[in-house]
């Protein structure tokens, strides 16, 4: 197949893994709509201790007819889940064909984006038996889907060779660590803002909120997701960035804008940590200071473009102009 | 007589020097203000990123500082022009540093005595702790201890026992701790390695043509960044010829016209005396010398002009850089002639390796590969100003003393050169001819002490984030003794990382000790999750 037909294969299967991914939400929807009614009160309860498991939230609904569709549904959505996750990376594979030569399809903000959502879906998939993560279903699809339109509608660019910069091993290992890193602290930030909205309304018995895990082990499950994340962010921005700007760039630490949010993006998680084990933050003071993490990663990756033109990062177009040095990397896909 | 003065003289609230001395330290080195100072310094960090930094892009910051006259001297005075080495920057990072080592030195101290003590005696009450089970076995007493002992080793717990009061007690985990002082002493260690780069490291660039060569000094460099305690005496006097450069175009598919790859041949002398060595300097691929690196970041083209003057003379001729503007090297230079006489000549405009012509778009450079090299440039004469020994940039023509050279016709003459051609400029001013290609590479030199320090350092702080945050230090008490129909058990545990993983391990401990499992379920708060 010509690199052509690869680049209109994979639009082709990005669309449709979109679709997938939308009928899956649905038949999830319909799994919890169905619940709406059903109060959590008089389930037995298993013990919680803080940051366990999550307890089970479809634990004996109360008519059998109500069971069997939660079942159904919820097993259609995740065969759905599975069936975009195959078709996604199909998109992927056929993206990184289309280049000449061929590579893997890091190169921009639209491949950034579709290979981060991937890996969120597929980390959800592969992990979802193991932590009970059904609850989870409604909110992952919907990132998944939001982050995908905005990426098809967006950030799109056709398939381009890499810049000479880019052309190294440090493009896979920065950038799949950055991207598993922005994963798991957006899925802590969704988390946090569970953490909140759970905590705003206490004694709901039926509903979505009241299915999901109890305010302790949100919390849990959000420092725990932190805490994998945080090392991970610290060699993509601290170790990988560095050797990688030094070879390319001729000067490991360059205070560009890309770089310097990293950086205040890994400050303000290390403050996270430090507020969580040793001054001893717990519930709602530390939901806040994630979410401020959250805020300054997801600005990093996407507004940090439009307030500055010199970054050596910005895969947007700068305007021309006389420049020096023709600098390397101008489409890299992460700080 | 009583006794002089005495401090009764002090206000309320008034501090002696020591205790005032005491109170900013026990200030600086608490929690709160060591995450104040972290919060503060992300926000110190953000004005940098959005205005231009000299030190980053000077070009772009002096554009900037033209569009924004009114602005540019309030910014000069607050330093945000250069963030990163500012007062007030350098001010907030020196005071988290203190609290750091405010923080590390009584830690460490704390943990040299915990390190080396044994596990607490198990409380009086065990069924006081959170997580705790009581059982009854048949085995007597002694043979549960020991066994609990042998089971906890196993587990890798530290152990303490106490015969007599029928418990054992365990602890693990110690390498927590010494995790997180390793991380906060490593930031130190980072701090020392990126202090001694940019106090005596320095970072230079230099275009050289192809066919040219460079040697490590000074007057070499087209711009020069030492850092602030730079000795030109570390600067080490290699020397390199740029022998030739290949680039490899792309001349089919979407993105034809920009290149692949390029490589600049090089052979070098570490000094001048050396052996002559060859390498191939390429993007990501920098060539070590001693502790200095050399990069190549960028190439270009330098058309080879010649301007003869009103008197016939030759008054420039040479190759002549022209900086790319685009993908495409269309290209931008000036070519100054202070000698030519009657009049000095300039000129000034673009070059296009691979030229041509659209009435809608003008002239424009299809590709990047110097397939049909043309020059289209405007003429001035006059004063060019180089006279009077101010400085001046090659790429700036100073004309306000040299007008435009018009036509007969009103229009500004453009010189308009496919390579290997002349013209006469009008008036009997000399005449303008393109007579060669010569392409350039700009080589980035570059010497940072203390990078493998910084590096390090890094590693050595995510080593030690890893044992911090993944080691879950814990206690363990079981306690036996003789009661009604058998020997009662207690276990309890205490989490001492907040992983809540305790229960788990406790009913571990629990079975292996006799727990009978039914028993087990109530106590374990392990769960799998239930698939609908």
């Amino acid at each position: 197949m010509t690199d052509a037909g690869w680049e209109t294969l994979s639009n082709q299967v990005i669309a449709a893994a979109g679709m997938v991914y939308f009928l899956a939400l649905l038949a999830h929807l319909v799994e919890w709509s169905a619940l709406r009614k059903v109060s959590t009160r008089g389930v037995a309860r298993v013990p919680v201790a803080a940051g366990g498991v999550p307890v089970p939230t479809h634990a004996a609904p109360a008519q059998p007819g109500v069971r069997g569709r939660v079942a159904l549904f919820g097993r259609l959505g995740l065969l759905l889940t599975v069936l975009a996750v195959v078709l996604h990376l199909v998109a992927l594979v056929a993206r990184g064909l289309a280049a000449d030569p061929n590579r893997v399809p890091w190169g921009n903000m639209y491949e950034f984006t579709i290979s981060g959502t991937f890996m969120i879906a597929a980390g959800y998939v592969v992990l979802v038996r193991r932590f009970a993560w059904q609850w989870l279903a409604p909110i992952v699809l919907s990132v998944v889907l939001t982050l995908m339109m905005v990426s098809v509608i967006w950030l799109y660019s056709p398939v381009a060779p890499l810049t000479e910069a880019l052309y190294s091993p440090w493009l896979v290992i920065h950038v799949v660590s950055a991207v598993l890193a922005t994963a798991a602290f957006t899925l802590g930030g969704i988390l946090s803002v569970l953490y909140l909205l759970k905590e705003r309304r206490p004694g709901t018995t039926t509903g979505y909120l009241a299915r999901v895990p109890a305010l302790g082990a949100l919390d849990q499950m959000s420092y725990r997701l932190h805490a994998f994340a945080f090392p991970v962010w610290t060699f993509a921005v601290l170790i990988t960035g560095p050797i990688w700007a030094h070879q390319a760039w001729s000067s490991y630490w360059n205070w560009d804008p890309k770089e310097v949010w990293a950086f205040i993006t890994w400050v303000v998680y290390a403050a996270y940590l430090h507020a969580r084990t040793t001054a001893g933050w717990k519930g709602r003071r530390a939901a806040y200071l994630a979410l401020l993490g959250t805020a300054t990663l997801w600005f990093n990756f996407i507004g940090i473009n439009y307030f500055s033109t010199t970054s050596q990062h910005s895969y947007a177009s700068a305007p021309a102009s006389v420049v020096v040095d023709e600098r390397p990397g101008q489409v890299s896909a992460s700080s | 007589m009583t006794s002089t003065l005495e401090p009764e003289t002090r206000r309320p609230g008034e501090l002696a020097p020591r205790e005032l001395t005491r109170f900013v330290w026990r200030r600086l080195t608490s929690m709160r203000t060591a995450l104040i100072l972290l919060l503060l310094l992300a926000l110190a960090a953000i004005p940098g990123s959005v205005v231009p930094q000299r030190d980053v892009d000077s070009l772009e910051t002096s554009r900037w500082q033209e569009q924004h006259p009114t602005l540019t001297p309030i910014y000069e005075k607050l330093g945000l022009f250069s963030v990163y080495d500012s007062p007030w920057f350098s001010a907030i990072y020196l005071l988290l540093m203190v609290s750091l080592v405010g923080c590390i030195i009584p830690r460490s101290l704390v943990y040299w005595r915990a390190m080396r003590a044994a596990p607490p005696d198990a409380p009086r009450r065990l069924s006081r702790l959170p997580d705790h089970a009581s059982y009854v076995v048949a085995e007597p007493p002694a043979d549960v201890l020991a066994r609990a002992e042998t089971l906890l080793r196993k587990r890798r717990y530290r152990i303490s026992t106490s015969r007599d009061a029928g418990w054992v007690a365990a602890e693990r985990g110690y390498l927590r701790e010494a995790g997180n002082l390793l991380f906060h002493l490593s930031v130190l260690v980072v701090l020392v390695g990126f202090g001694l780069g940019s106090l005596f490291g320095y970072r230079g660039g230099v275009i050289v043509l192809v066919g040219g060569g460079f040697s490590n000094n000074l007057t070499q460099y087209d711009d020069f960044v030492p850092g602030s305690l730079f000795d030109q005496s570390v600067m080490e006097p290699f020397e390199f010829d740029v022998d030739d450069f290949d680039i490899e175009w792309l001349t089919e598919g979407r993105a034809r016209g920009q290149a692949r790859a390029f490589v600049s041949h090089l052979t070098y002398r570490s000094s001048p005396g050396a052996k002559e060595r060859d390498y191939d300097l390429r993007v990501n691929h920098p060539l070590g010398i001693g502790d200095t690196e050399i990069f190549l970041i960028g190439h270009g083209y330098a058309p080879v002009i010649t301007i003869r003057d009103g008197n016939g003379d030759v008054a420039y001729s040479g190759p002549t850089v022209f900086l790319p503007l685009d993908p495409t090297f269309r290209s931008y230079g000036v070519v100054k002639a202070p000698d030519a006489r009657p009049t000095q000549i300039g000129l000034q405009g673009e070059f296009y390796p691979t030229y041509a012509f659209t009435m809608d778009s003008g002239p424009f450079s299809v590709m990047g590969d110097s397939l049909n090299p043309a020059l289209s440039m405007t003429v001035h004469t006059g004063d060019l100003g180089m006279d009077d020994g101010t400085p001046q940039s090659v790429y700036v023509l100073d004309t306000d003393e040299a007008p435009l050279v018009e036509g007969e016709d009103g229009q500004a003459v453009r010189v308009d050169l496919p390579m290997g051609s002349s013209v006469d400029l009008p008036d009997g001013a000399g005449s303008v001819s393109f007579d060669g290609l010569e392409r350039w590479n700009k080589i980035q030199i570059s010497r940072t002490p203390g990078k493998f320090v910084a590096l390090g350092g890094v590693v050595l702080a995510l080593v030690g984030l890893l044992a911090s945050l993944f080691i879950r230090p814990r206690r363990v008490w079981v306690r036996a003794r003789a009661g009604e129909g058998g020997t009662l058990v207690e276990v309890a545990g205490l989490d001492r990382s907040g992983n809540g993983d305790v229960p788990a391990e406790l009913a571990a401990v629990a079975a292996a000790l006799g727990l009978p499992p039914t028993e087990a379920e109530e106590t374990s708060s392990q769960r799998t999750g239930e698939p609908t």
